[in-house]
């Protein structure tokens, strides 16, 4: 029987012939990461083990990144002990403040994951790494410190669907209007278990930042990953990237899929989550009246470079609405200098807006841009759920860049299309 | 092993931001967590949960991110048994490794209300609805995750195993 990508690369690295749907596994991995949440948890499991030892030095990468720079004694004790664990085990990608960025943005810009690879992440965005043609998913802090351990875990076989992709999508749809789009299609459990496998002729009109940002959001369908089939855009990434070597996996022509979805990118408009799963998707054209206070650009869906050129295409020579907090915040140290050099940086401030040092902030309710009761904000992350951004009563209307900007400056949800 | 306790009813999608919110994850204690257990949901469940209640929930519980706070909130607020619909995957993958019993049987979600007293055997997987009566036959472990139960979570599971 044939195999889908994800089944081949697991099967590689559990030294499987073939797997199929259901089997269970325990595959050799390539990368294991946490961040300042998960680490201290499986630091902790990690010291129950008699071994003192990491499996390897160099596969492991630790990223505080939430709660940073610390945003409070609690969260200053957790990196505190993270970084001690990270020192004395001599952790190569360890990545202090200075350094750090948004993980999810931070680990394919330093090339640690490429194509065929094997990841766990003890952060359930992990699936992110899926477009650079890689198995990746999120995993609980035993589970990390079991890989930190052992450099094994066990999985469950996916099954697959398969999003055909074709057409190009309009100027101000991206990846993450076709992804919003996609889960408000099959539900926030609609790929529960299963993998989501996207390939077709239309990948050609997807960039890597619009890729990651679909895989990214494969766990807010349920999906155990997202994985993109790799072509020329993928290899130029790694090989920009990484001196790592790659494997590509093409899935079997008689691979098996639950199901598959036919996808034309051409009529996909821009696509908005409405509180309080991410499935709750409207088309711009739908939204209605929906007055916000607070505009956020950032995270690791969407605080890559492309990302931060279109919010300011759109901000340039404009000023956001009074009384509309914006704050925009790049992945990483290096979006970080791309945009001061690019000239991104004074087009926010001109308009009013704020732009932060690399940070998951606001995006868990962490930190930079808490929401107080009743109020509503247009964010460019990927939950919406109750309490996500701060009060219970507060509300996330999920967006890309371009609709998050153009909602700025109307100060309710807006078509970026009407500025033009 | 059996255990018996009163329910906390939930809907679908029972997120693990609602379980245990972010604000809260600047710290790894259990009983600081359990403190916070489904507050922004339920506000009254910390005042209310004994030790040995179950909760019951529909589709895709604990959906969301991978903190295993998030069972661990669960478990040390008390709670012996959390049965649903179905589980989101990290959720599922978290509670076997930190040994938090659950069980995924449709039917029992649909016949239990809030406020009834349930019982769950785990060696039959045997359900019981105590208030009405009704058994419904719960999904057992595969014998894999058996095993980890056994073993008293993934990592005893594997310092047993790997001597
Ligand atoms: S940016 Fe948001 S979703 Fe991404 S890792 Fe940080 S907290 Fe999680």
């Amino acid at each position: 029987m044939g195999m889908t990508m994800t089944q081949k690369i697991l099967a590689a690295h559990a030294k499987l012939d073939s797997v199929v749907a259901g089997q269970l596994i325990e595959a050799d991995l390539d990368l294991v990461l946490g961040n300042d949440i998960t680490t201290p948890v499986a630091v902790n499991e990690f010291k129950k083990f008699v071994v003192d030892k990491v499996f390897d030095k160099d596969k492991i990468a630790i990223v505080p990144d939430h709660f940073t720079p610390n945003k409070d004694i609690k969260a200053a004790e957790q990196c505190k002990y993270i970084r001690e664990f990270a020192l004395s085990k001599e952790i190569t990608n360890y990545f202090e403040i200075g350094e750090v960025g948004i993980e999810h943005a931070l680990l394919p810009e330093k090339g640690l994951v490429v194509a065929g690879d094997v990841v766990i992440g003890a952060d359930s965005h992990t699936c992110t790494y899926g477009a650079l043609g890689a198995f990746s998913t999120g995993v609980g802090s035993t589970d990390m410190a079991a890989g930190m351990a052992t450099g094994k875990a066990w999985f469950k076989v996916p099954a697959a669907l398969k999003f055909n992709l074709y057409g190009k999508p309009s100027k101000y749809v991206s990846g993450k209007d076709i992804i919003l789009h996609i889960i408000g299609m099959i539900g926030v459990d609609g790929a529960l278990y299963k993998s989501m496998e996207f390939t077709g002729e239309g990948l050609k009109n997807l960039s890597m930042d619009d890729r990651l940002c679909m895989a990214n959001m494969a766990i807010e369908a349920g999906g155990k990953n997202g994985i993109f089939e790799v072509d020329e855009k993928t290899i130029d990434y790694i090989k920009e990237h990484s001196t790592k070597p790659y494997k590509i996996y093409k899935a079997d022509d008689d691979a098996v899929y639950e199901k598959v979805y036919d996808i034309d990118m051409s009529k996909i408009r821009p696509t908005v989550s409405f509180p309080h799963l991410p499935d709750n998707t409207r088309t711009i054209d739908e939204v209605g009246d929906v007055k916000i206070d607070q505009v956020v650009i950032g995270s690791c869906t969407n605080g890559r470079i492309e990302d931060l050129r279109m919010a300011a295409s759109i901000l340039k020579g404009r000023h956001v609405k009074k009384g509309v907090r914006t704050i925009i915040i790049p992945g990483t140290q290096k979006i970080y200098l791309q945009a001061i050099h690019e000239g991104l940086v004074d087009i926010f401030i001109n308009a009013g807006a704020i732009f932060s040092m690399p940070t998951c902030g606001p995006c868990l309710g962490g930190h930079m841009g808490i929401l107080a009761k009743g109020e509503r904000a247009v964010s460019t992350t990927n939950r919406n759920f109750v309490g996500r951004m701060g009060h219970p009563e507060s509300e996330v209307y999920l967006a890309s860049p371009a609709v998050a900007a153009a909602s700025a400056i109307a100060g309710k949800i807006a078509n970026p299309e009407d500025l033009d | 092993m059996k255990v018996t306790g009163r329910v906390f009813r939930y809907n679908d999608n029972v997120d693990t931001d609602v379980i245990i919110p972010a604000r809260y994850l600047n710290t790894s204690d259990h009983a600081e967590l359990a403190k916070h257990c489904m507050e922004d949901i339920d506000k009254d469940f910390v005042k209310n949960v004994k030790k040995g209640d179950i909760i019951v929930a529909d589709k895709n519980f604990g959906c969301g991110s991978s903190r295993e706070h998030a069972p661990i909130a669960i478990k040390a607020s008390g709670i012996a048994c959390v049965i649903a619909s179905t589980f989101a995957r990290i959720f599922y993958r978290n509670a076997i490794n930190i040994g938090l019993p659950i069980v995924e049987c449709e039917e029992a979600v649909k016949g239990i209300k809030a406020g009834d007293t349930v019982s769950v055997d785990f060696a039959t997987g045997i359900i019981t609805n105590e208030t009405t009566g009704k058994k419904y036959q719960g999904q057992p472990y595969p014998e894999f995750m058996q095993k980890i139960i056994d073993n008293g979570g993934l990592i005893n599971y594997i310092k047993n195993t790997s001597k």
